[in-house]
């Protein structure tokens, strides 16, 4: 199977959506031409294969390239718009939080906006806060929005396909880290279903919920915790919202322990959501507190060691997942 | 408008001082791990920030953006201190919080520097606000890029601030580039300074490149932001000459045009006015580099010498 990383897999879906039907575009800063050449990149190449008239290389602005999404696709468009950095997402959040995400709705199910914004997110490249921020769980806050964070290159693009077809904006979160880790990725065409988490490890002793990059730091986990005769059982939710409650409840019923684990900030975080689930509808399933191991409620730092510091790591999911094994009964 | 030889030569030291600190950089961030995050500097644009702050009062206040050195170094900020913020150790002037994105300096007034494009122009309407307000005799100068004024915020910016005629002064450095995009491929006004008369502002076009005309442009401004006039747009020309970032290898910025702005260097075309009219000597010109250069080598060594800081420290400074 070919192998790919998670930029240049959401490169393959955004080629194989643009070759399929011509209503899609693509725009956003350097889309087209940028100012870093390559083959790893999402957009690499687009513009020589689609031209400018289909990839739009925009000035710098924002909010005018989210709302150039929500008219053009009201308008019979399919609009992929790229905001550079997740943070930036608070430029453009007017028109697709307050536009985006309420018009479909006001309009009594009338009008729709099948529009995708992508954003790279991540913190691991010195950068700091203002461009290392995880918004998502303010983006899943919105009713309206559905929210994709896919972890391997295979996911994304077969989620990134899906996002481009569904009736609805979707906000398509990329972990940039990802990038250069190639992964397998099937060579022809496949839709990943939106809403629907992946269990990513079979385990019968603690369910860790996650998404995006922080996968691959439960996988390490996992793999540790395994040695010591613990099994974690890993659900990838791969989809904020919708939320797939089904997955999550089944696993936790299975293992009967739960922690989650996200790169973004604890207060206010998607884990929060996730418990209040599990605390209303699997209640009884639990036989250990739940445990959360996320970001520190600080915006990242860009010196390396404060930055390590911020990001969760497997000792500190280790050291939570054996805390309710040891002590849960 | 006479501008007194101490301040020319004030201004050809800063210039110098920044092109030295960036050279440095430049080899500097070649280096696997020795500088963390991007490295993003003004070849070529010295003149913009030295000339805007030679014309300033200390109490004045610069806001400034991503490529921010030069503007940092201008308004006094101890080079040591930025250099070890770019290295992100724990003696940097933001304790390595910020890196080189965001470096904030306000013991010279220069509270805060933001990465988000456009961002500079909102928060320099406030300081404004709180001059008028306290009714100080300063005014704050905002710098931004070309690319940055194709953002709302410049244009609210720009609205309000000449709504309540507060002592902002807009220096927009039209490098000619915002990101890989020429400047022609971003806007379709001939000059930036022309948005200006859209907010009943006066607007100035100025040679970039010409550190005593940004200079005498910045001292007017200021007069007439300080006795009333409200604020002015100052659009300086001037160019990238490196990439975006040092990671950039400039692949759409045709050479040629790369070359023609190399000549017209800020540096020499100050230093070879300021020898031909007898007010420096070429050795006092030497001099003055040598002695730019110690302050570099004395900043990176501090730097390098200098510790990371703990882990733990990422949690200090927070109070909310
Ligand atoms: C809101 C926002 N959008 C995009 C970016 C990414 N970005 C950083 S610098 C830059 C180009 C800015 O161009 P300009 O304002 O002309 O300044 P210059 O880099 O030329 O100094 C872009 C698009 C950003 N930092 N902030």
């Amino acid at each position: 199977m070919q192998k790919l990383g998670l930029g240049q897999a959401v490169n393959q879906a955004l080629r194989e959506e643009m070759r399929r039907d011509p209503r899609v575009f693509i725009a956003g800063e350097g889309v087209g031409v940028g100012i870093h050449n390559s083959p790893m990149l999402p957009t690499d190449g687009l513009v020589e294969e689609f031209g400018p008239g289909r990839v739009k290389d925009t000035p710098v602005s924002e909010a005018a390239i989210a709302g150039l999404a929500v008219g053009a696709a009201e308008a019979g468009l399919r609009p992929v718009v790229e905001i550079m950095f997740n943070p930036f997402f608070t430029l453009a959040s007017d028109m697709i939080v307050n536009h985006a995400a309420k018009l479909r709705y006001l309009s009594g199910g009338k009008s729709s906006f099948p529009l995708v914004v992508r954003m790279k997110s991540g913190a691991g490249f010195g950068a700091g806060c203002q461009h290392s921020h995880n918004l998502e769980a303010w983006a899943a806050h919105c009713p309206g929005l559905k929210v994709v964070m896919p972890s391997t290159p295979a996911d994304a693009k077969g989620l990134l396909k899906s996002a481009i077809r569904d009736e609805n904006p979707v906000v398509f979160i990329e972990n940039m880290g990802l990038y250069f880790t190639p992964g397998p990725v099937p060579q022809e065409e496949y839709l990943t279903p939106i809403g629907k988490a992946d269990i990513k490890r079979q385990g019968r002793d603690v369910t860790v919920v996650t998404w995006s990059s922080m996968l691959w730091v439960a996988f390490g986990a996992a793999e540790k915790l395994a040695g010591q005769g613990i099994e974690m059982e890993i659900v990838d939710l791969r989809t904020l919202t919708p939320l797939d409650k089904e997955t999550i409840l089944a696993s936790v019923k299975k293992t009967g322990r739960l922690v989650v684990l996200h790169e973004a900030t604890r207060t206010g975080g998607f884990a929060g959501e996730i418990a209040a689930v599990v605390m209303e509808d699997g209640f009884p399933s639990l036989k250990a507190p739940f445990r959360r191991v996320t970001g520190p409620d600080i915006p990242v730092p860009a010196s390396p060691p404060l930055e390590r510091f911020y990001i969760p790591d497997e000792e500190q999911l280790i050291a939570a997942v054996k805390e309710i094994v040891e002590t849960g009964g | 408008m006479q501008i007194s030889a101490d301040k020319k030569i004030e201004m050809l030291q800063t210039m110098i001082l920044t092109r030295k600190f960036e050279d440095a950089l430049a080899e500097l961030c070649k280096i696997e791990g020795k500088i963390p995050g991007m490295m993003i500097l003004c070849t070529g644009q010295e003149a913009v920030g030295s000339g805007a702050c030679a014309a300033l009062e200390p109490l004045d206040v610069i806001i400034t953006n991503h490529r921010s050195h030069n503007h940092l170094l201008a308004k006094g900020a101890d080079p040591g201190e930025l250099m070890a913020e770019i290295f992100c150790k724990s003696t940097g002037c933001n304790k390595g919080k910020s890196g080189t994105l965001h470096l904030a300096v306000p013991e010279v007034c220069a509270p805060c520097t933001t990465t988000v494009v456009g961002g500079s122009l909102p928060i320099a309407v406030g300081q404004a606000f709180a001059q008028q307000y306290r009714q100080q005799d300063r005014v704050t100068v905002c710098f931004f890029g070309d690319g940055a004024a194709d953002e709302g915020s410049f244009h609210e910016s720009l609205n309000l601030a000449s709504l309540w005629q507060l002592p902002v002064i807009f220096v927009c450095e039209n490098n000619l580039y915002a990101g890989a995009q020429r400047f022609d491929e971003h806007a379709r006004v001939k000059d930036l300074a022309q948005r200006a008369s859209a907010y009943a502002m006066p607007g100035r076009i100025v040679d970039g490149n010409d550190v005593l005309a940004v200079y005498q442009a910045t001292m007017e401004a200021r007069q007439s932001a300080v006795t009333g006039g409200g604020p002015t747009l100052i659009e300086c020309k001037t160019y990238r000459c490196r990439g975006h970032g040092e990671t950039d290898q400039q692949l759409y910025q045709p050479r040629d045009e790369i070359e023609k702005w190399q000549k017209k260097c800020p540096i020499p075309r100050l230093s070879d006015e300021l020898v031909s009219q007898g007010l420096i000597t070429p050795d006092g010109l030497k001099e003055m580099e040598t002695r730019a250069g110690d302050i570099v080598d004395q900043a990176v060594r501090f730097a390098e010498e200098s510790p990371y800081p703990l882990p733990e420290e990422a949690l200090d400074d927070v109070f909310a």
